[in-house]
Order: C-alpha cells, then structure tokens, then sequence
C-alpha cells in the first residue's frame, strides 16, 4: 500500500469546525429579482464596512487551526472585492480548500489564471438564471449580463477550472426544468443543483422586495410536484425522515446551527447562512472563533419555544424531516424565532401529500402531520 | 560520491501540510500535483513520522537510523521504506532536495 493516500473532503475526522462560510460582501453587480442580500454594487457605506484582506486571512488562520478544510466564500458577488486574489490566496495558503460561489460575470483572464495555476480544489459554482439573454437578464435585470456570464463560463473551460452550474427555478420557469438541466450538464459535464426553495431578504431589509421575491416562488404544488418527481428524493425521504426524525418538541434548533457557522461581511459570525438575528450572533472582532463555537453558540442556541402556534403545530409534526421551516426562516419571514412560515409548511403538506404519508404510509411509519392554519 | 541516504529533503512551498485530528493532510497549492486536480493527500503513520523530520537538515540516512532504532526495526526496510516514499513525495513536487 502506498503511504500517501488520497484524503477526503468532507472529511470524516473530528474537528470543530469541518468548514466556514464566508460572505466577502453584501454587494452584487447584477440586481437579481429574488435575492435575499444584496446591495448595491457601488454601495459605499458597505463597502467601507467590509472586512479587509488581512482580517480574513486571521479568521482563515483560525479557522485552520480548529480542523477546518473547506471554505465556501460567497457574497453578494465575491469578485466584486478588488483585494479577491489576495483573499483567495490567503486562504489557500493557509491550506483551506474553497468553495467559490459566483454569478462568473466579473471573471477575468488573470482571475482564470489564477484558479488554474492555484487550483480551489473544488469545483467553482456558477450560478446561471437562465440560458438565454432574455430570461437571464429578466431574473439579473442588468443589461449584458448574460454575454458576461458567457465570458466567464468560456474561461474557466480554457483554462480548465472545474466549475458546476446552478439555476433557480420560479413560478414561471418551474416547467422548462428539464430543458436548464440538460442544457448544464452539457456545459460543465454535471448535473446542476436547481433551488427551488426561494428565500426572502435575510436583513429583512424591504418589503416590497419581499413581495417580489414572494410572488416569484414556485406554488407549494410545484415544489412538491419538481422534487418528489425525483427518484433519489422519494427514496431519501421514505428512508429517512420515516426512520429518524420524528416531531422535534419544544427544542428550536435541532438543526447544524452553531456548528456550519457564517461569517457575514462585516465581521459578525453567524450560527448558519439564513440566520442574523443580533443577539445570536458573535462579533469575530472581539472574540474568537472557538470561543464563538464552544461557548457562544451553544448557550445561545439552547433556546425552547414559547409561540402558542409552534408549540400547537411544529413541535408536534411528523413532517419534521423534511419541512423547511426553521428557525432562521421564521426570523426572516415573522421576525421570531417560533413562529410557523406558512408557505414551508404548505410544501411540506404538499409534499407528505404526493408521497402518500397521509392516506396510507405503507412501509412509512405512522407519522401525522402537524395541522395546517388554511 | 553523495548517496541516496545522504539527501536532504524539506517541504515544497507548493504544498501546505495540515494535521488534523492527529492525521497528516497535504492539501496542493499548485496544479498538477494530483490525479485530478481536487486531490488532497494523507499519509499513514509511518509516512507521518517521515514527514514530521523532513525539515531540511536531516539526511535520509539520519532519519532512517532514528526511525529503525525506535520502532526496533530492520535498517534496511527502513531505508527501503524512506525511500520510496521520498520518491512518491518528490514525483508529486510535495517535496524538493534541500541545499
Ligand atoms: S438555515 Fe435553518 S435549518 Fe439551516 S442551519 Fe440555519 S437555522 Fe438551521
Ligand atoms: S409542516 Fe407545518 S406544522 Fe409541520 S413542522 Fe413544518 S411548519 Fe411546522
């Protein structure tokens, strides 16, 4: 056998903090009709805000040093920051893998050149919102962006990065899913990773963005219809919310929360992606990132429910495993921690629905859904 | 005439070697340096203990004597041992010759 093997990431090793998401900025070049944080490209105040290069490449030493292998740097757009190869090297030099999450409009020549010659070690992930001009740019509404998401797919093939496509699918898009995902997989050889899961503003920053994120997302039937269409779906969900999950009582976060942490632009550790509620966030600046894992997050997080509406409903629901109600979401859209989002769990009845769980669970356990207030 | 024992190694610069949870990960900062290009390398515990005293000052010969002397091995196998892993090493551009 030879001494030098291949490791794995993930990585099954024990380590406190298996990977790190960082948003390098709030602020995007396009204007995207659903996003759910970003700013203004030329948003000064942000910027300003934003953590330097030489703040990161502490948090990557951190970081490093507490086991971590991976991290996802997202934004906004990431290669919006001048200072992006300076960043990027600082955490490959710290000999973190990355996860670059990006629109590929603001791709370069030397930026290509960059990732070839210091390669992330995991595919760069592009995300297309359409795949052609007119419905890429009604999603990005900024004029020329598709023909610069074309350029920056060009170059990462010649320069042979390895990248995989994600799309989104919205209300009126859901039916031309299989006609996005065979036009992806012939650019980047994969399949691509659809959402169909549309957030609203994480900052809970505008309501009439909400209203139009809102107004974009699939109908609960759609979800239901696109994912359990899915054969690998069908079978994960006959496994595993049937055998494992079961209703979650009082107990808000049962959830990686606090474990797969955030670091937002401007410094303040997030317990997950979704979730910026103040007081369950740690300023990085002065405190440190064990300390945020090992003492912040778990008194923080070991909160129990009190809204009459989850207590009556979610902590009782058999429908648990795959609802997408959770914590961070009720913050995002009611602004508690508690309080059922209507929308997850009509999916969620949707799609118990489809799969049968109600009429006659077969080899499903017996699992009753939590009622639903339409 | 200098012999293979006789070499001194030391660490690429194009690699950064990380231990975590006692285990010895080598993550490539430069193309090229795996089958695929999203390749991280470990090594088992033998190639560890090689590892840790590739510093750029011992020779092979001085590591292979500490190595079979602790683990009350045969020289040779030892050697053997070194040997081929410094070769893998080197083929990989994981380590260079020092000096
Ligand atoms: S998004 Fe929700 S489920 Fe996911 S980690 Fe955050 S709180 Fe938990
Ligand atoms: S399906 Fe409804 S009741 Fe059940 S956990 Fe989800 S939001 Fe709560």
């Amino acid at each position: 056998m030879s001494p030098v093997e291949k490791a794995s990431v993930p990585t099954k090793r024990k380590s406190l903090l298996p990977s790190l998401d960082v948003e390098l900025t709030e602020r995007c070049n396009n204007d995207c009709v659903h996003c759910c944080i970003n700013r203004p490209a030329g948003d000064r105040r942000a910027r300003r805000r934003e953590l330097t290069a030489a703040q990161l490449d502490r948090v990557f030493a951190q970081a490093a040093q507490l086991g971590c292998l991976t991290v996802r740097l997202t934004g906004g757009e990431p290669l919006l920051r001048g200072d992006f190869p300076e960043i990027y090297l600082a955490a490959r030099r710290r000999g973190l893998t990355v996860r670059l999450l990006t629109n590929g409009c603001l791709l370069t020549p030397a930026l290509a050149k960059l990732l070839e010659a210091v390669p992330p070690l995991q595919p760069v992930e592009l995300t297309a919102y359409g795949r052609d001009r007119r419905s890429y740019e009604r999603v990005t509404r900024v004029p020329g962006s598709f023909a610069a998401f074309q350029s920056g797919l060009g170059l990462l093939a010649e320069h042979r990065v390895p990248f995989r496509l994600k799309g989104v699918l919205f209300r009126g898009t859901v039916g031309g899913r299989r006609g996005f995902e065979a036009w992806a997989t012939k650019l980047s050889g994969v399949r691509p990773e659809l959402t169909l899961l549309l957030d609203l503003r994480h900052r809970r920053d505008s309501v009439a963005r909400n209203r139009a994120i809102a107004l974009r997302r699939p109908t609960p039937r759609q979800v239901a219809r696109t994912t359990c269409a899915d054969p690998l779906f069908r079978r994960q969900m006959k496994l595993f919310p049937g055998r494992y999950m079961g209703p979650q009582g009082g107990r808000l976060f049962t959830c990686s929360a606090g474990y797969s942490v955030c670091l937002d632009a401007y410094g303040r550790l997030q317990p997950c992606l979704l979730l910026r509620k103040k007081e369950l966030t740690y300023d990085l600046g002065a405190g440190t990132l064990r300390d945020a894992l090992t003492r912040f997050f778990p008194a923080a997080l070991a909160v129990e429910a009190r809204g009459r509406a989850f207590l009556a409903r979610c902590a009782q629901c058999g429908l648990k495993g795959f609802c997408h109600q959770c914590p961070a979401r009720a913050f995002i859209e009611n602004g508690k921690l508690d309080k059922p989002v209507e929308y997850w769990c009509a999916v969620a009845h949707e799609q118990a629905r489809l799969l049968g769980w109600r009429s006659g669970p077969g080899s499903l356990p017996r699992l009753r859904p939590g009622p639903r207030a339409d | 005439m200098k012999t293979a024992m006789d070499k001194v190694y030391k660490p690429s610069d194009d690699v950064v070697a990380r231990e975590i949870d006692g285990e010895i990960i080598l993550v490539p900062l430069a193309a090229g340096m795996g089958d695929l290009e999203d390749e991280l390398y470990t090594l088992n515990p033998t190639g560890a203990a090689v590892w840790r005293m590739l510093n750029g000052e011992r020779s092979l010969g001085s590591i292979a004597a500490a190595l079979a002397k602790k683990h009350r091995a045969a020289p040779a196998t030892v050697r053997r041992d070194i040997l081929g892993l410094v070769g893998e090493l080197s083929r990989r551009r994981m380590v260079t010759e020092a000096g």
